[in-house]
């Protein structure tokens, strides 16, 4: 009863401006932090002279790699295995690398006593292109790693090689693309910040800050500052975007902690725009090289892929940790291929650390903007229309659940129907054929098609864990005697509306309205043990927690009912919201009713104890696998380059949609996503390792000018592993939309014969592709 | 957190107080409109003023008139206001052409024309309007009487302009002639970006022959933001798009793109043509 569309219960405060964010947080006494940032992409620090900030009469503390090395806590531990600098010690490796921190009375005194801190650097050859990391002559980036005489990260692969290789060579057709998924950045409209209390009496530390993952947070803490984790309070407030970026933990966050401690007064530290840009988690960076074989009337045997991963100066991406690459290889995508092997190898260079973020989906983004170029290639080889050649392959409903050839178990879909019903709302014939026309009068339009597969919700715990806490969630549910209830989960929202959804999952399992249960969540102190909300998790782990805690007390409820109705538990039928005698609706016992019975003096049977709430750990027994088709039409200005993308047809199935306003909220969000990395968004950097997209005025984030009024379309098919059959869809669109706009472009420029185009497809980069001669879009523009 | 290094305040209620105010504090004092350029460099720390001489309580300024053959334009206008003239805007389509895609609507309603001029970012589309347009600026130094320096012998180079330490630019006076059409087209890469390359066109067409031909070029690192020799080429020619495009062609041959992350050089010159040669076809279009 409580699924459907509601206004989100959050908003009253959001547009209200009474939302709590870090930001708004000013305890007593507070004081504030900034960080001094280097200048150099790679450079060794002679010294470091911090007496002329000491001696500013605000400033209370200055923090440099020396007091922290002191404390033990100059590097932490990152969450895939390396360690990154808090303070740099010896190297600064990235521009904008942290190197000192100051703490003075007010925000103004912070950022004058910056300027007053002397270091002196002796600048190092920086690596900025990922291609050249492992040249023999490249500066090694990580010596201060014992026995580091490279760059080389890691090497990883998945799918079976020989297999692969073999119908390789045997393939009547082979096709093959270089491609690159340039480094971009979630850019959140709230930046990363921490409040940090440590109070001395008490010896507890509360920590406020944008985190997705509260509870993860609490447990590194405790793990790396060797504080009793009981003493430690992690609050992640209202948070303004976080799309993976907000999951790890930055220096920042650590020096304020260590302001307060050395302090003894609570340190706000909040990042600017172009700190944000330049040092927390970028996305993607990855080059890649995909083949496909096939026969020549167009059936897909196999794909191979190498890629080049750029990770950065730490390896600080934040994924499960037998997956160095994420959730890569499951770039077989949508399609029945025999056989599929990927090669992917990670590299150090001069740039910040991170690596998915942007909802990513741990880094099925760049699979899918892979497999879909790649099949558009097919397609242009064969002459084949890439819809028809797209149907011709996709998996059938019947091979459903379907065993991947790199290992993924897929649970449900059905592919075909709903690519079938985007090319029906698209006009795809009728599209077909005003191409056609316009091109005859040499106007460039283009047609481009994605259909993605997502591998969302991570668990369960045996495959999936960050630093060894698996990927489990808990629920607690408190029901009230007047029949109100309280969950309490351990994800956090970033603004996927977890308050509204959640209440109606609970709604709609005690049969009590979404308005009567209130949702807790972000406070450590006030929530259970989860791992929180990234990868599209929240509703397949979080979310199927709370429709099991709430089947608990319904099964308490039962009880309590069968001794309100002097009847056994097992004649009883849950129908309408109450549990009535079967055959006698009329003696039907509300939630409400039930809750009061049970903190009454009625004389409760075995198994009850005296209130219904109910307590659940969710450990998913898969991935929940959502899938979508989309279809972009864009014209291009021959004369400029300019791209502009003039409707877009988005068809998803994430399974029973709880709240299909939230949904297609979300999905709005993520079209809008693809189009800004399609069209505008990179982080590029010039040979000396500065970064060139260091504030919005560079760095590009669309606008409602750039989209045009999306087409939704949804077709349901329900995950067999979710209690409810609900797929997560955060991340849907921000992973299937750029494939379908920079096919989209590549189709209207193909009467110049272009095959691939790397992102962002900005009119200079469209016009240089059309002239034949491509730039590096991730390097200085010369 | 952005915040900016100290500096003093003074808010200006007059003109002959702004000067006053500028001379107490010297050449370390800088003039506040708008402030959508000053502010986010200080916050950046790259601009460093003493003071900030606030005069948009300067009512006189905001004036749009036409006085005889002239249209005035008081520095303080915003481009809003100078976007929703339609006296203003009828008269010089380019106006209306170069408003629309200059940042977006929250910046073009605080953002004010003088303060365009004065930032002179060699981006600034209209430093190439008012070039086009064969413009007069009126700067007012204390004590002494006002001076008109033609628009092209206004900007110096990137950031500089020909108002002194201690003057104020009051005025933007455009002649108004009859025939003549206007126009500005810009690529930029997102709606409310700086322009990769823009270009605006004023054309004069008498008896069917082009009498004087205006051609204001942005980003792409033209002399005073116009090209002569393009406009040379027009003018005692007939309207056309043979005569356009040779336009555009010249326009790019002599100006000096520099490549950034919006784009190359060669993509920039390519504009230059491109643009130019849209903006005469659309601005024939208007006579």
């Amino acid at each position: 009863m409580s699924y459907g569309r509601m206004h989100r219960k959050e908003d009253a405060r959001f547009i209200r401006g009474r939302g709590t964010y870090t930001d708004d947080v000013r305890l007593p006494g507070m004081l504030y932090g900034a960080i001094l940032r280097s200048p150099h992409a790679h450079a060794r620090i002679v010294s470091v002279d911090a007496s002329a900030a000491e001696a500013h009469p605000k400033v209370r503390a200055v923090i440099t790699g020396q007091t922290l090395a002191g404390l033990g806590l100059a590097w932490m531990p990152t969450l895939s295995q390396d360690i990154q600098a808090v303070l740099a010690t010896d190297k600064v490796r990235f521009q904008g690398q942290e190197v000192a921190f100051v703490v003075a009375e007010d925000a103004y005194s912070a950022r004058d006593a910056l300027e007053l801190i002397d270091v002196e650097y002796e600048p190092l050859d920086a690596v900025v292109d990922a291609r050249t990391a492992l040249d023999q002559d490249a500066p090694v980036i990580r010596d201060d790693l014992e026995g580091r005489t490279d760059n080389h990260l890691f090497d990883w692969e998945a799918g079976d090689r020989a297999r692969t290789d073999a119908i390789f060579e045997r393939a009547e057709v082979k096709v093959a693309q270089d491609m690159l998924y340039p480094r971009v950045h979630p850019a959140p409209l709230e930046t990363c910040g921490a409040v940090a209390d440590f109070d001395k009496v008490t010896g507890k530390l509360t920590v406020w800050c944008p985190t997705q993952a509260p509870h993860a947070h609490r447990t590194l803490y405790a793990m790396v500052a060797g504080l009793p984790e009981h003493k430690i309070r992690v609050i992640s407030p209202d948070i303004g975007g976080g799309f993976g970026g907000k999951v790890g933990i930055y220096p920042g966050y650590v020096c304020a902690i260590v302001g307060s401690i050395v302090t003894g007064r609570p340190v706000k530290w909040m990042e600017d725009r172009s700190e944000n840009l330049m040092s927390t988690s970028f996305a993607r960076d990855y080059h890649m090289r995909g083949e496909i074989a096939a026969t020549r009337d167009g059936k897909i045997q196999a794909i191979r892929v190498k890629v080049l991963a750029d990770h950065g100066a730490f390896n600080g991406t934040a994924q499960p940790t037998k997956f160095p690459a994420g959730f890569f290889h499951v770039f077989s995508g949508s399609y029945d291929v025999e056989a599929a092997h990927c090669e992917v190898t990670g590299v150090y260079t001069n740039k910040a650390p991170g690596g998915v973020a942007y909802a990513c989906s741990f880094r099925v983004t760049e699979a899918v903007y892979l497999v879909e170029r790649m099949v558009d290639v097919l397609a242009a080889e064969l002459g084949t229309d890439p819809a028809e050649l797209r149907l011709r392959n996709l998996l059938r409903p019947e091979q459903f659940p379907y065993h991947s050839p790199t290992g993924w178990e897929y649970d449900s879909g059905d592919y075909p129907r709903a690519l079938r019903l985007a090319l029906d709302m698209a006009g795809y014939d009728k599209l077909r054929a005003e191409q056609a026309d316009r091109r005859a009068r040499g106007e460039l339009m283009g047609i481009g098609i994605s259909f993605f597969t997502e591998a969302v919700g991570a668990g369960p715990r045996k495959h999936m864990d960050i630093l060894g806490l698996g990927m489990a969630d808990g629920a607690e549910l408190r029901v009230h005697p007047t029949g109100k209830a309280v969950l309490r989960v351990s994800c956090q929202s970033q603004g996927q509306g977890h308050e509204t959804t959640f209440a109606q999952i609970v709604g709609h399992e005690l049969g009590i309205p979404a308005d009567d249960v209130e949702v807790v969540h972000g406070d450590t102190d006030q929530t259970p043990f989860g791992l929180g909300t990234y990868g599209s998790r929240s509703t397949p782990v979080s979310g199927a927690a709370a429709a099991i805690v709430s089947r608990k007390v319904r099964d308490r409820a039962r009880i309590v009912a069968a001794a309100m109705l002097e009847a056994s538990p097992d004649d009883l039928e849950w129908s309408d919201g109450t549990w009535s005698v079967v055959g006698d609706p009329a003696s039907g016992k509300s939630l409400a009713e039930i809750a009061l019975a049970a903190h009454s003096n009625l004389e409760l049977p075995d198994g009850v104890e005296g209130h219904l709430d109910a307590v659940t750990v969710y450990n998913p027994p898969n991935l929940t696998y959502p899938f979508g088709a989309y279809i972009c039409v864009v014209d291009v200005d021959p004369g400029t380059g300019q791209v502009r993308v003039r409707r877009f047809v988005a068809v998803d199935d994430c399974g029973v949609r709880i709240n299909p306003m939230i949904v297609e909220g979300q999905i709005h969000g993520g079209l809008a996503d693809g189009v800004g990395m399609a069209l505008m968004q990179v982080m590029a950097f010039d040979e000396d390792g500065n970064h060139l997209g260091a504030s919005f005025m560079d760095y590009l984030l669309p606008t409602s000018m750039e989209c045009p009024s999306w087409e939704l379309g949804e077709t349901v098919t329900p995950s067999p592993a979710h209690p409810i059959g609900a797929k997560g869809v955060g991340e849907s669109a921000t992973v299937g939309s750029p494939a379908a706009v920079v096919n989209a472009v590549v189709d209207a420029l193909a009467p110049y014969g272009v095959r691939h185009a790397d992102m962002p497809l900005t009119p200079a980069n469209v016009w240089r592709v059309v002239n034949g001669d491509p730039f590096r879009t991730d390097l200085a523009i010369s | 957190m952005q915040v900016p290094a100290r500096f003093a305040y003074e808010r200006a209620d007059s003109v002959p107080h702004a000067l006053q105010l500028l001379e107490r504090y010297g050449p370390e004092a800088r003039v506040v409109a708008g402030g959508h350029s000053l502010i986010p460099m200080m916050k950046l720390r790259l601009a460093q003023p003493e003071a900030l001489i606030d005069i948009n309580g300067l009512t006189e300024l905001g004036q749009i008139t036409v006085e005889g053959e002239e249209l005035v334009i008081g520095a303080l206008v915003r481009h809003a206001e100078l976007l929703a003239h339609t006296i203003a805007t009828d008269l010089f389509p380019i106006f209306r052409d170069a408003e629309r895609v200059i940042a977006d609507p929250i910046v073009r309603n605080r953002g004010t024309v003088g303060g365009s001029l004065c930032q002179a970012d060699p981006s600034e589309d209209l430093s190439a309007v008012f070039s086009a347009l064969r413009a007069t600026a009126v700067i007012q130094a204390g004590g002494a009487p006002s001076r008109k320096v033609p628009i092209r012998a206004f900007h110096h180079g990137p950031y500089e302009t020909a108002v002194e330490p201690g003057e104020l630019l009051v005025q933007l006076r455009v002649p108004i002639r009859t025939g003549t059409g206007s126009a500005y087209e810009k690529v930029e890469r997102r709606v409310g970006d700086w322009p990769v390359a823009a270009a605006g066109a004023v054309l004069r067409v008498v008896d069917g022959v082009i009498e004087q031909a205006g051609i204001g070029l942005t980003a792409v690192g033209a002399e005073h933001f116009c090209s002569p020799e393009a406009e040379r080429y027009l003018e005692g020619r007939q309207p056309g798009e043979e005569a356009f495009a040779q336009a555009g062609r010249i326009a790019a041959e002599h100006c000096e793109p520099h490549a950034d992350q919006r784009g190359p050089a060669d993509y920039k010159r390519h504009l230059a043509a491109e643009l130019t040669r849209r903006a005469l076809a659309a601005a024939a279009e208007r006579i």
